[in-house]
């Protein structure tokens, strides 16, 4: 007679459980939550113009709205709408740039690469593995003005001198953030294509479609989802991204929403605006994320229903 | 036209021009890091003229090379310190939460569920303010600098390590562990002796990414630094890679992509032999499964 097997979940073990997620569960409200409405405090606090320390008010009723709202008059038809609307048109340009390219090598490594397959995998893994920094670093050498892309620039006679690449010029900042982005792109991209069952595509090509329709009409739908995650993947950070354009540009000109955070709450003595920034790209992503999340909701319905 | 129309039915007839974009896009990718990594053995201070090889910027400059620059080491052995107690910290906390979480049920659980997922699609950026905040309005005790960007490492890479062993979880079970009390064994005992053996590979993989994400990180410590001497190497490179620095910079780089990749290719390695042990597939999907 052993005792019964399946499930056997006391209100001791509970407790145990229950104990194991605990540090870390506190960890995450003590150093993620709190810090977050540390971030609100900040921005519906009281004003002291001149003085660089936050003051926050931690008590929701006393909340003063008024350096919130002067940034959100900035945002929707003052100077930082256009930094808004810069960010918008660096992250499309990347991410339809990360698409374009991203597709096919996905493609390649997931459904055609044979004997390749394992070099290809580790190669594109690999920029995972190198400091981003690094990896700018390295396009900063480049880009010099005596640096390798100018001399070859020279070389095919595309550029008479050599042209100054690394003090504010928007075409930088977006090979950078390609660059610096990509891997994020390829690789959950990969995943969706490869786990994409291949008896479909022979069923397809059974019942008479050609090569492109079974493309067009069976993978690039099933696809379509791991296109979306990906691109998510790859936009949540880059709507916060400073550095990259900080370090290949480094100009007013090319500024994103990141580096006027960082220059109001590190270079100047407004924590507030800071703050303040911070919660609109915040409703900015969640609005975003929200989108993704109906979409593909919507998506698993549709197959469901189909 | 024709061949447009051609292209739209067969768009991946012959994968010849697959194979280019593929190939080129992967050198692209790579050849930029090995010449920085090439410039770091250069003869001379440019950093875009190759002026013949030698090892000045590592070893024996009397005053810049990495090993004599007292501002170029203190960012290393801080980037590894933060990077190994980070490691440290990060991944029991997030091994345990992990198991807690799935297999503690009620409605605690499933708010501590949420909450753990939302670190991984917060913007480095909305965390780093937040700590920054944090730090200098309400917990003022601890002070800006490297324990304020331990804490903010460590934050930022628990639920990394739940969300890897969380699959594992799921692929093991729970009936190992009732055979185990089924043989007498209490919770705890089963928990430490059935379940976190063969968790080990998750585990392994956990620390291995832990490592790498915190050795990488630039914007929290960034954010959380008080002066030059909390500098990490990412920080470093940032502060002065675009004005006058000299290869040593560079070497410094290099030495930090070596750690990195040794370490990698060591738990590409170990993964490999767990998991043959166990029968599963190779070193590749293996590699996948640490960056993903």
């Amino acid at each position: 007679m052993g005792r019964r097997s399946t499930p056997r979940t006391t209100h001791r073990d509970q407790g145990l459980w229950a104990a194991l997620a605990l540090p870390g569960t506190a960890w995450l409200l003590v150093l993620f939550v709190v810090p977050f409405y540390a971030v609100i405090a900040v921005a519906f606090g009281r004003p002291r113009p001149g003085e660089r320390a936050a003051r926050p008010i931690w008590n929701p009723l006393r909340w003063q709205a008024t350096a919130f709202t002067s940034v959100l008059h900035r945002v929707f038809g003052g100077a930082l709408g256009q930094v808004f609307v810069r960010t918008f048109s660096y992250v499309v340009i990347t991410i339809v740039l990360c698409f374009l390219i991203g597709y096919p090598v996905a493609y390649y490594a997931a459904r055609k690469a044979k004997r390749s397959r394992g070099l290809v995998l580790l190669l594109l893994v690999l920029p995972f593995w190198i400091s981003y920094l690094m990896r700018m670093l390295a396009w900063v050498n480049l880009l010099q003005r005596d640096g390798y892309v100018n001399r070859f620039l020279q070389w095919i006679h595309l550029l008479g001198s050599p042209r100054n690449w690394l003090t504010g010029d928007p075409i930088t900042v977006v090979l950078g953030l390609v660059y610096g982005y990509i891997p994020f792109f390829i690789l959950p991209l990969y995943a969706a294509l490869e786990r994409i069952d291949g008896r479909y595509l022979e069923a397809a090509r059974d019942l008479g479609a050609g090569p492109g329709a079974a493309f067009w009409k069976v993978t690039w739908p099933l696809s379509r989802q791991g296109c979306l995650a990906a691109g998510v993947i790859t936009v949540l950070p880059m709507f916060g991204d400073y550095y990259t354009n900080g370090y290949l540009s480094g100009s007013p000109k090319t500024e994103m929403i990141g580096n006027q955070i960082t220059f109001y709450l590190q270079g100047s003595s407004q924590p507030q605006t800071g703050a303040s920034l911070v919660l609109v790209l915040s409703a900015l992503l969640v609005v975003l994320m929200g989108y993704y999340l109906v979409s593909t909701s919507r998506a698993a319905r549709s197959m469901v229903a189909k | 036209m024709t061949r447009l129309r051609r292209l739209w039915r067969d768009p991946w007839g012959r994968p010849r021009w697959l194979v280019l974009i593929t190939w080129l896009y992967l050198a692209w990718s790579i050849v930029p890091v090995v010449i920085a990594v090439q410039f770091s053995f250069n003869k001379g201070k440019s950093k875009s003229v190759w002026q013949g090889f030698s090892m000045r910027w590592y070893t024996t400059d009397p005053r810049q090379s990495v090993l004599h620059d007292p501002s170029l080491h203190s960012a290393l052995t801080n980037s590894l310190k933060l990077a190994a107690l980070t490691m440290l910290i990060a991944t029991p906390l997030g091994v345990a939460l992990a198991v807690g979480l799935a297999r503690w049920r009620s409605r605690a659980s499933s708010g501590a569920q949420g909450l753990m997922l939302f670190p991984l699609i917060t913007p480095e950026i909305v965390m780093g303010v937040s700590l920054f905040l944090v730090f200098t309005s309400l917990y003022r005790t601890i002070s800006l600098g490297f324990w304020a960007q331990l804490l903010g490492h460590v934050t930022f890479n628990i639920s990394a390590v739940v969300i890897i062993v969380r699959g594992r979880l799921l692929a093991i079970g729970t009936q190992y562990e009732e055979a185990a009390r089924d043989l007498g064994a209490t919770r705890l005992q089963a928990l430490v002796h059935v379940l976190v053996p063969n968790l080990m590979p998750a585990i392994f993989a956990s620390v291995m990414v832990v490592f790498a994400t915190s050795i990488d990180d630039f914007v929290i410590s960034s954010y959380l630094s008080a002066n030059a001497g909390d500098q990490t190497v990412p920080m470093k490179i940032y502060s002065t890679g675009r004005a006058a620095s000299t290869p040593a910079l560079n070497a410094l780089a290099s030495i930090m992509l070596v750690f990195t990749l040794v370490a990698v290719a060591a738990a590409a390695v170990v993964l490999r032999t767990l998991r043959h042990r166990g029968g599963g597939e190779g070193g590749s999907a293996a590699l996948v499964t640490l960056s993903t």
